[in-house]
């Protein structure tokens, strides 16, 4: 950790802090009482992922370097935005109900849908630099 | 919720998130970045310790504060699922289904095992 910026470590600091209060807010919104499918959740992890993919690939291949967005929007937004470990959690309870093909579709379902997002968006990326 | 929760989880967000960046940052430096050992290492963490928070029966204000804002910010969906797709369009098809088997596996026995411990504290 010699290469502390105070300004990156700012950056991903206000990311988390938009990040986190948006899940919360969605999660209190439209959220399950029961143990049925975490809509709120998968939601919120698929569309970030998305987000994440767009954001990386075009700053990475895209624009000119800058220092504060990846810290920003995807170490700090995206990554707080979404979550695993609440994931891990609601499918444990999925499965205390005894409902295993259901925990087993939403953990398949989130992980195929947060990769084809990732993809898709990677691929929108890279076509708008073809055409441009 | 009152405007003081909303202010500690963005607070508590923040800092989540620095504290994987921090991780994250201190495991690459250590094992490279062959492999997303961060993450994963992180994910796993972050599981035991919200299935630790679930087993104590923490639940409402508390609950939002230090599970669904800390460690939730903490642990990370989207780049788990970047660095996947990452490893395979590098052609590591082994490696990106590992890391996708191996994170939801130990993820939900550490879920597992942190629940267990926190109702047995």
């Amino acid at each position: 950790m010699a290469s502390l910026d105070r300004r990156e470590l700012a950056a991903i600091f206000a990311g988390g802090a938009a990040g986190a209060l948006l899940r919360v807010w969605l999660g209190r919104h439209f959220s399950a009482g029961a143990p049925g499918w975490p809509w709120a959740t998968f939601a919120i992890n698929v569309t970030g992922s998305f987000a994440l993919a767009y954001f990386a690939t075009r700053l990475q291949e895209r624009l000119p370097q800058s220092t504060y967005r990846r810290p920003l929007l995807g170490t700090g937004f995206c990554g707080a935005y979404t979550t695993f470990s609440t994931m891990q959690v609601e499918i444990l309870k999925i499965v205390d109900a005894h409902r295993y093909g259901l925990a087993a579709g939403y953990a398949l379902a989130s992980i195929v849908a947060g990769y084809v997002a990732i993809w898709t968006a990677t691929s929108i990326v890279r076509r708008t630099r073809l055409l441009a | 919720m009152s405007a003081w929760v909303w202010a500690a989880v963005a607070l508590v967000g923040g800092a989540g998130a620095i504290a994987r960046f921090a991780l994250d940052s201190l495991i690459a430096q250590r094992a490279g970045r062959g492999f997303p050992l961060g993450t994963f290492t992180i994910n796993a963490t972050g599981a035991l310790l919200l299935g630790l928070l679930t087993g104590l029966a923490v639940q409402g204000t508390a609950m939002v504060i230090a599970g669904t804002a800390t460690i939730g910010s903490f642990t990370t969906f989207s780049t788990w699922m970047f660095e996947t797709h990452r490893l395979a369009e590098d052609a590591d098809t082994p490696r990106a289904t590992v890391n996708v088997l191996l994170s939801l596996g130990v993820g939900f026995g550490a879920a597992v095992l942190g629940r267990a411990i926190g109702a047995h504290a």
